[in-house]
């Protein structure tokens, strides 16, 4: 294990951030700590790297107990959500900022610089000031800093969070062809479903200071241990006391086994997808269905405005049982606002 | 927009008030005070720095005001950073504290620092002067007053520049291992370097010009504590033409010395945006 957390806790005044997490992180991986804002995820990165201190529990880094050792000593690269650019350094002297510290000879300082700027294609900008570069170029000139130290493990605080859409795409494919490269062991944290689906080996969902559950992606996707797990990986719908996606639904016009009497009360067609509410006969007062097909299956169906239709979960689907304590509102209080990916 | 006769004309008329003000405030009375400090030729302008009485002064009042911008610079870094790096309590009342040598008139500064450090009346100055320190009437007391009324021109310069620049970097480079006497020395320093320069120039001009704290706390004995402008209100309540020509010659020295460092400042400092 690279990073070994036990029974850390941590309170910032009455409010509880973390609260008393156990979690191991397997060296070489690409974990995402995933949850909503405020859920905590951010304040256990830098605990992790000792820009914050815990109020209880240990942390291990690479089998070297790490509590107590302040930020300087554990060898820890850090990458910061508004790129924390040393603004009065050029970028080479931003990225060779940690070997210059350690008072590593110069001819190996300039030697490793030039090899980092190659790796995150700063070459020909080495010579700049942060401010002269886009948001996108001074992450990367973050990410070479971080990484000239050499470091156990690499800890990234919503790195793209402050990009917008379009570099965020493309820094995250980029890390994660870089990751495939360099094998350090690295945590990010993010608050985006998608992102985290799409780059890590791991996710972490966090939420209000507890861990909800850990496992690759498709694991977490398709096998949701919880209300909250379920719905904040991806869109989700209620059928018969159960969360499920809408696109795990089976919808036909006749009648089958096991199937629910509805009618379509909205038909809404968005780009290749199509979306519908349909209203169950035998329920009228809980909120329609959500169900979504492509384009092509909804026109095979002939399915339509006002079009009687029969539902059931597909086989395999990932379902949750909604627990009676806690109403289903309360789950769409918690989630992050679905982005408009689905 | 237009240019038109209307927008023209109110420009000029703004422009000549401002000039206006700054001529009829500033320009003209520090150019007569040039005027007459030349009125009678160069001759008499150099006799007067050659007078002892004159190179004393100014060497006191150069020392007394180095020492206090050497304060000044070391403490208002020290109270910035604690300002706004730090929460605790009592950090309001510290943040209004430091204002308060420009609110209060510098002879109630002088008044106050006789109650505490005068030899034979103040709470401290029985027990320092018994201990071989001098304060009142003493250059430690003339550096402690001009210190005390610059205090607030480095803070204020600083401050907003640290709470500009946020914690973040000197985070980075604690993670990339830099111990905090190095995170200070390469990162904190270099971003505040102008405010702190111009802080310092600001104090220095304002630590020269010192008057009327300086004026309680030394007696103003020529030769042993009379700064330059304790020097320039004595010779000019005196009769002579000597005594007004010198008196103008060290006022007009200490308003040079005052706007060259603003102007020298003012140049080296890079226009807004290029560096922080």
């Amino acid at each position: 294990m690279s990073i070994k957390i036990a029974g850390v806790g941590k309170r910032f005044g009455n409010f509880v951030a973390l609260d008393k997490i156990d979690l191991d992180i397997a060296t070489g991986e690409l974990t995402a700590l995933l949850g909503p804002s405020g859920g905590g995820k951010s304040t256990l990165l830098r605990i992790i790297a000792g820009l914050e201190v815990a109020d209880s529990g240990s942390v291990q880094i690479q089998g070297v107990d790490a509590t107590g050792l302040p930020a300087q000593k554990r060898n820890v690269g850090f990458v910061f959500q508004h790129y924390a650019a040393f603004r009065h350094l050029s970028v080479a002297n931003n990225v060779g900022f940690g070997l210059k510290v350690r008072k590593r000879p110069r001819k190996e300082i300039a030697a490793r610089v030039s090899e980092l700027l190659d790796l995150v294609h700063l070459s020909q900008f080495a010579d700049r000031l942060p401010a002269q570069l886009s948001g996108g170029q001074r992450q990367r000139m973050a990410l070479a800093r971080a990484l000239a130290i050499e470091p156990s493990v690499l800890l990234l605080d919503e790195p793209f969070g402050a990009l917008d859409a379009n570099v965020r795409k493309e820094l995250r494919a980029w890390l994660r062809r870089l990751h495939d490269e360099v094998h350090v062991t690295t945590v990010f944290v993010t608050h985006d479903q998608e992102e985290a689906l799409d780059v890590a080996d791991q996710i972490v969902v966090i939420n209000q200071g507890r861990i909800e559950q850990v496992g690759p992606p498709d694991e977490l996707y398709d096998h949701p241990t919880s209300e909250f797990v379920m719905s904040f990986l991806g869109p989700v719908t209620t059928l018969d006391g159960h969360l499920v996606r809408p696109h795990d639904l089976e919808i036909e016009t006749h009648p089958f086994d096991n199937a629910y009497p509805g009618r379509i009360e909205r038909f809404n067609r968005v780009g290749f997808e199509v979306r519908l509410d349909v209203r169950l006969a035998e329920d009228h007062e809980a909120p329609p269905v959500l169900v979504t097909l492509t384009r092509a299956e909804a026109t095979a169906k002939a399915l339509g405005l006002g079009v009687p239709v029969w539902l059931t979960p597909v086989t395999n689907a990932s379902k949750v049982r909604i627990s009676t304590a806690v109403p289903t509102s309360a789950i769409s209080d918690n989630a992050v606002p679905q982005p408009s990916f689905w | 927009m237009h240019d038109t006769a209307a927008h023209r004309l109110t420009r000029w008329a703004l422009r000549l008030i401002v000039v206006g003000y700054l001529f009829f405030l500033v320009i003209w009375p520090v150019a007569l005070v040039a005027a007459k400090t030349f009125s009678n030729g160069l001759a008499p302008v150099i006799n007067a720095l050659r007078q002892p009485e004159v190179i004393f002064a100014f060497e006191l009042t150069l020392s007394a005001a180095w020492w206090a911008v050497v304060i000044n610079t070391i403490f208002g870094v020290g109270i910035s950073l604690l300002l706004v790096r730090y929460t605790f309590p009592g950090r309001r009342a510290l943040n209004a504290m430091v204002d308060v040598p420009l609110s209060v008139s510098p002879i109630v500064v002088g008044l106050a620092l006789v109650l505490v450090y005068s030899g034979r009346t103040g709470w401290l100055g029985g027990g320092l002067e018994r201990a071989g320190l001098q304060v009142i009437y003493a250059p430690p007391g003339i550096i402690m007053a001009t210190a005390f009324v610059s205090m607030p021109l480095v803070i204020r310069e600083i401050v907003p520049v640290l709470q500009e620049i946020g914690t973040e970097q000197e985070q980075a480079a604690r993670s990339l291992g830099a111990p905090s006497l190095q995170t200070f020395g390469r990162i904190t320093l270099p971003a505040i370097r102008w405010a702190l320069l111009y802080g310092v120039v600001l104090s220095l001009a304002r630590s020269l010009g010192e008057f009327g704290a300086v004026k309680i706390v030394s007696g103003g004995v020529a030769m042993r504590t009379q700064t330059a402008t304790l020097l320039v209100e004595e010779r000019y309540q005196q009769f002579g033409v000597v005594n007004s020509i010198t008196a103008y010659t060290a006022a007009f020295i200490l308003a040079l010395i005052a706007v060259l460092a603003l102007i020298i400042i003012t140049s080296l400092r890079p226009s807004k945006g290029l560096t922080p």
